[in-house]
């Protein structure tokens, strides 16, 4: 098996998601591809040769040259910072990747697919509902998306795009909601849960992303719901991120 | 070379003395999780440990003969494949050393086992001699569940992938079988001196 070398990037357009979220798209001439769900290494060098390094997940759908990370401003972090308000189209990037083969869904591994994601820990499940767009797959997919407010929703207009045709979007929005909001205002909770989720007796392919505490959480209310343990994938991510 | 990211400073810490991080990995207060699935929740009066494999006989401890073994506290930096390192975490738990004690295997290599079903596979020369402990303590409080508890493997000197969370047993093996990451592209030894996180690595 050969090494995952360091690649470089071409950044060929910072679009902003949300007011703390953005999409890097990049131009990486020798990326072979990925599975959605997997993630790159970034690698930021300063002028004194000091490195830092970070993973984010890939939110784009496999493809060869082309990967889109969506990373969130962490306000005191060191990286996302830099790759939400400085990077910008013309500068590059060093990565390395894709890495990670166990949080990954593609068509034949069959469904329905159930998605539950807290903020940015969307980011891997969209690209596998890219994916299943593209690939023209007709596996029922449910995503539940947990954001803040309205304003916070990454993918806001996609994801309304791709509703329909085998997929259900739900949102949940947690602090504030617009005027008139009739979906969900509150936490992921078991109740949400048994209304969205699948039943567990059609053995749902589950994906659970997001912060450490709204993973825990989604992923023990779905096993007091019954469904099966070993079916539920989780990726969770720590208050450092970075 | 690698290039130089135009406007990129970073953000050093003077209280990390990079003597004590690893290449890649940078310095953090908190303590992250990451599992690949829910947490399991075993009860102690259900748990148990084992040794198993290519062993003489089974070896087993229920939760309160392991709790009656000899327990060391250790402070020790954790290094994750995800890039944070931890210094100075203290642990209590009950050396490797000791629960092979009384085991007589030819075996070169361990799979620990746990539930949930993960497992990792490390060298037994690297669970051996002081390098490993089964923690069931941190920072002097029951290991909480999201961390392992009732009990994990702790191999510091490995990446923390290495340092099973809800470990029940290790299984002594002739060949070096991939675990859980080792299998999903993960390097199979995984030292951070190294930096050994992947495949090829």
């Amino acid at each position: 098996m050969g090494r995952l070398n360091w690649l470089v990037a071409d950044v060929i357009d910072a679009v902003p998601e949300t007011p703390r979220v953005k999409t890097i798209k990049l131009d990486v001439p020798d990326w072979e591809g990925h599975l959605p769900g997997q993630h790159v290494d970034v690698r930021l060098t300063a002028e004194d040769g000091y490195q830092a390094q970070r993973s984010y997940s890939i939110a784009s759908e496999p493809n060869r040259n082309h990967v889109e990370l969506t990373v969130e401003r962490i306000d005191d972090g060191e990286v996302s910072p830099y790759l939400t308000e400085e990077l910008r189209a013309g500068d590059q990037l060093e990565l390395r990747g894709p890495v990670g083969g166990y949080f990954v869904w593609e068509p034949d591994r069959g469904g329905p697919l159930l998605l539950v994601a807290g903020g940015s820990g969307v980011v891997p499940l969209m690209a596998m509902l890219r994916h299943r767009a593209a690939a023209g797959s007709s596996v029922p997919a449910t995503l539940l998306l947990s954001s803040r407010s309205w304003d916070d929703v990454i993918y806001r207009d996609e994801l309304s795009r791709l509703n329909g045709s085998g997929l259900n979007v739900v949102h949940t929005l947690t602090r504030s909601q617009p005027d008139g909001w009739t979906g969900y205002a509150r936490r992921v909770d078991e109740a949400m849960l048994r209304a969205v989720a699948p039943p567990p007796g059609e053995a749902p392919l589950v994906y659970v992303c997001g912060p450490t505490p709204f993973v825990e959480a989604v992923a023990s209310a779905l096993v007091a719901l019954c469904h099966e343990p070993t079916s539920i994938r989780t990726e969770r991510f720590g208050p450092t991120g970075g | 070379m690698p290039i130089v990211s135009r406007g990129f400073r970073g953000r050093r810490r003077d209280d990390a003395p990079s003597d004590r991080i690893p290449p890649g990995q940078y310095a953090t207060n908190d303590f992250p999780v990451l599992s690949a699935g829910p947490t399991p929740r075993t009860p102690v009066a259900e748990w148990d440990f084992a040794v198993i494999g290519e062993v003489d006989k089974l070896h087993h401890w229920t939760w309160d003969e392991f709790r009656a073994l000899p327990s060391e506290t250790v402070t020790v930096d954790i290094h994750c494949v995800t890039k944070w390192t931890k210094l100075d975490t203290v642990w209590e738990g009950v050396s490797v050393d000791t629960l092979l004690e009384g085991v007589d295997t030819a075996a070169e290599y361990a799979a620990a086992f746990c539930d949930g079903g993960y497992t990792t596979n490390l060298p037994l020369e690297d669970l051996t001699g002081g390098k490993a402990w089964i923690a069931f303590a941190y920072d002097g409080e029951p290991l909480d569940p999201e961390h392992g508890g009732p009990a994990r493997l702790l191999v510091p000197h490995l990446y923390f992938w290495k340092s099973a969370k809800w470990v029940r047993g290790l299984r002594l093996t002739s060949t070096n079988e991939p675990g859980f990451w080792e299998s999903n592209g993960y390097h199979i030894y995984g030292d951070p001196w190294r930096e050994q996180r992947y495949w090829g690595d």
